[in-house]
């Protein structure tokens, strides 16, 4: 068993097995409450949980995942109520996942995204999901990965996963998408300074939201002007197929989109790029205007994605980072349990200040019997 | 009471849906909720104004809470309440999801929620602290 629970009693065990088998069955056959629930045993990585992803696995990999995140009230939520109208027009289910700070000194959270659906309304081919930030840091990522999983296998064609994006936490949320959509509210030109930093690299659009206010068309060209200047930068995106970039920007839907708006930043189409460069587009979310050229450009990454082998790269390498995370936590519990084991972390700690010994030893003492297990256990095979 | 949960619930988090029904615009008393049950530790998730018995149903069923609170002072109750309930029976959601009413309710009119599998009813000058500690003990295990 994978759980790691080991307190549990053999009955329980069944039990959890049993209902675990129901859920991922309800998942699969596309019940609502069984999708729901399977969603709150990721959550709250209730015994068995794993097991439950890991059955689900195999029945996901075909819907579209979107990120959105921006500053709060840049719009992310009433965004992602168009965004989804227009998916659910076009005949596509779509699944939301909306994830709101929690606090951290109760652990509790007004999780608020909701009230911004109303376009979907009464309509259960939307699955919206509020998350709150809860736990460690990490632990959201790993959470909202699975999430997306249980969506994906429940069959739904777009997942779009919405956060506020202030740190290094959410860039890693944002990263579980195949496209990322940054939102930047008009007048922010500070902000775009500060964006400079972090969220140049993994935004794949941004979305000049409210771009009916004033200071919009600034806001515009001065991410024009930070997209030109980052166009060569080292990210490595998509740097396997050469002959891509004309090929992508030649076709149909890239050149009615650019006929739409005059946002098209791509003004040195000449040059043969494999790159994406990142698209600017203006929405008015309030009223929906410029969501269906959100929608566009949405497609015309997708495009990209598939065209250049960057989706598959993108996933392989997503995958890698959650094995590796997994590792993490799964090892950290072996190591706190044989730390238990050796007299517990805070006696190590007096010897330490005591001057007895130091953190190395410490940590060598406690990795050493797991090694010599782990390696016994591979030679003798 | 904490001895006993936090054993049980070392990593479960009680989540609340906030709901308002039908025509009514007051919600200060659902804000205030809102915010003590978030700095007892729960997550609420607040539903917004003039919600229909059908999105509320969809709210709670989606969001998977433990607890629905719905919140009406328009009088419709006997209306809106029984709406919910047959929506979340539709769902397989009723069995596990304590509601809780909150406004006024005319004493008559209890009885009938009561039975309508409305778990309690908390009309003006119930405490904040007797409402959380209903939750922490009632709450569905799951």
């Amino acid at each position: 068993m994978t759980g790691g629970d080991g307190g549990d009693t053999t009955s329980t065990v069944a039990s959890d097995q049993s209902e675990i088998d129901r859920l991922v069955e309800g998942v699969l056959a596309g019940e609502h409450r069984a999708l729901a629930r399977t969603i709150t045993k990721i959550e709250n990585r209730a015994p068995g949980y794993r097991d439950l992803v890991a059955a689900l696995h195999p029945h996901a990999g075909s819907a579209e995942v979107l990120g959105i995140t921006g500053s709060p009230g840049a719009g992310k939520s009433t965004l992602v109520d168009k965004l989804a109208k227009t998916y659910r027009d076009q005949g596509l289910t779509v699944g939301v996942i909306a994830i709101d700070p929690a606090s951290p000194f109760t652990g509790g959270a007004v999780l608020g995204d909701r009230i911004r659906m109303a376009s979907n309304v009464g309509d259960m081919d939307v699955f919206f999901r509020s998350m709150s930030a809860r736990g460690t840091l990490g632990g959201l990522s790993t959470a909202t990965t699975d999430a997306v999983t249980a969506l994906d296998a429940f069959g739904k064609d777009r997942i779009i996963v919405e956060t506020v994006g202030a740190g290094q936490n959410e860039i890693d949320i944002v990263r579980t998408a195949d496209t990322v959509a940054v939102l930047v509210p008009p007048g922010s030109g500070d902000d775009v300074q500060m964006l400079k930093a972090g969220i140049l690299e993994i935004a794949d659009l941004f979305v000049v939201n409210k771009a009916d206010l004033e200071g919009a068309d600034r806001t515009v060209q001065e991410l024009q002007e930070m997209v030109q200047l980052g166009g060569g930068s080292p990210t490595g995106r998509g740097a396997r197929s050469g002959h891509h970039g004309a090929g992508h920007h030649g076709t149909g839907t890239a050149g009615s989109e650019s006929d739409g708006r005059e946002t098209q930043d791509h003004t040195s189409d000449g040059e043969d790029d494999p790159e994406w460069n990142p698209r600017i587009v203006e929405t008015v979310a309030n009223t929906g205007e410029g969501v269906d050229d959100l929608v566009a450009a949405l497609a015309d990454h997708r495009e990209y994605l598939v065209d250049s082998g960057e989706l598959d790269r993108q996933a392989r390498e997503r995958y890698a980072a959650e094995v590796r995370t997994l590792l993490r936590e799964d090892v950290h519990e072996l190591l706190a349990e044989e730390i238990e084991n050796q007299g517990g972390l805070e006696a190590a700690v007096d010897r330490i200040v005591a001057r007895e010994t130091d953190p190395y030893t410490v940590a060598d003492e406690v990795v050493a019997p797991v090694a010599d297990c782990v390696r016994g256990r591979r030679d003798g095979e | 009471m904490s001895t006993e949960q936090t054993g049980e619930r070392e990593r479960r988090q009680i989540r609340c849906l906030v709901a308002k029904v039908g025509l009514d615009g007051h919600d200060r008393g659902a804000h205030v909720i809102a915010r003590a049950f978030r700095d007892a530790g729960f997550e609420v998730i607040y539903s917004g104004l003039h919600r229909s018995p059908d999105e509320v149903v969809q709210a709670a069923v989606q969001e998977d809470v433990d607890v629905l609170g719905i919140s009406i002072l328009s009088g419709a109750h006997n209306t809106l309440v029984p709406k919910i309930m047959d929506g979340l029976r539709e769902y397989g959601a009723f069995e596990d999801t304590l509601v809780l009413v909150g406004g006024i309710i005319p004493d008559d009119d209890k009885d009938t929620l009561r039975e309508e599998g409305v778990a309690e009813i908390f009309g003006p000058g119930a405490s904040m602290d007797e409402m959380i500690e209903y939750v922490r003990e009632y709450a569905p295990e799951r």
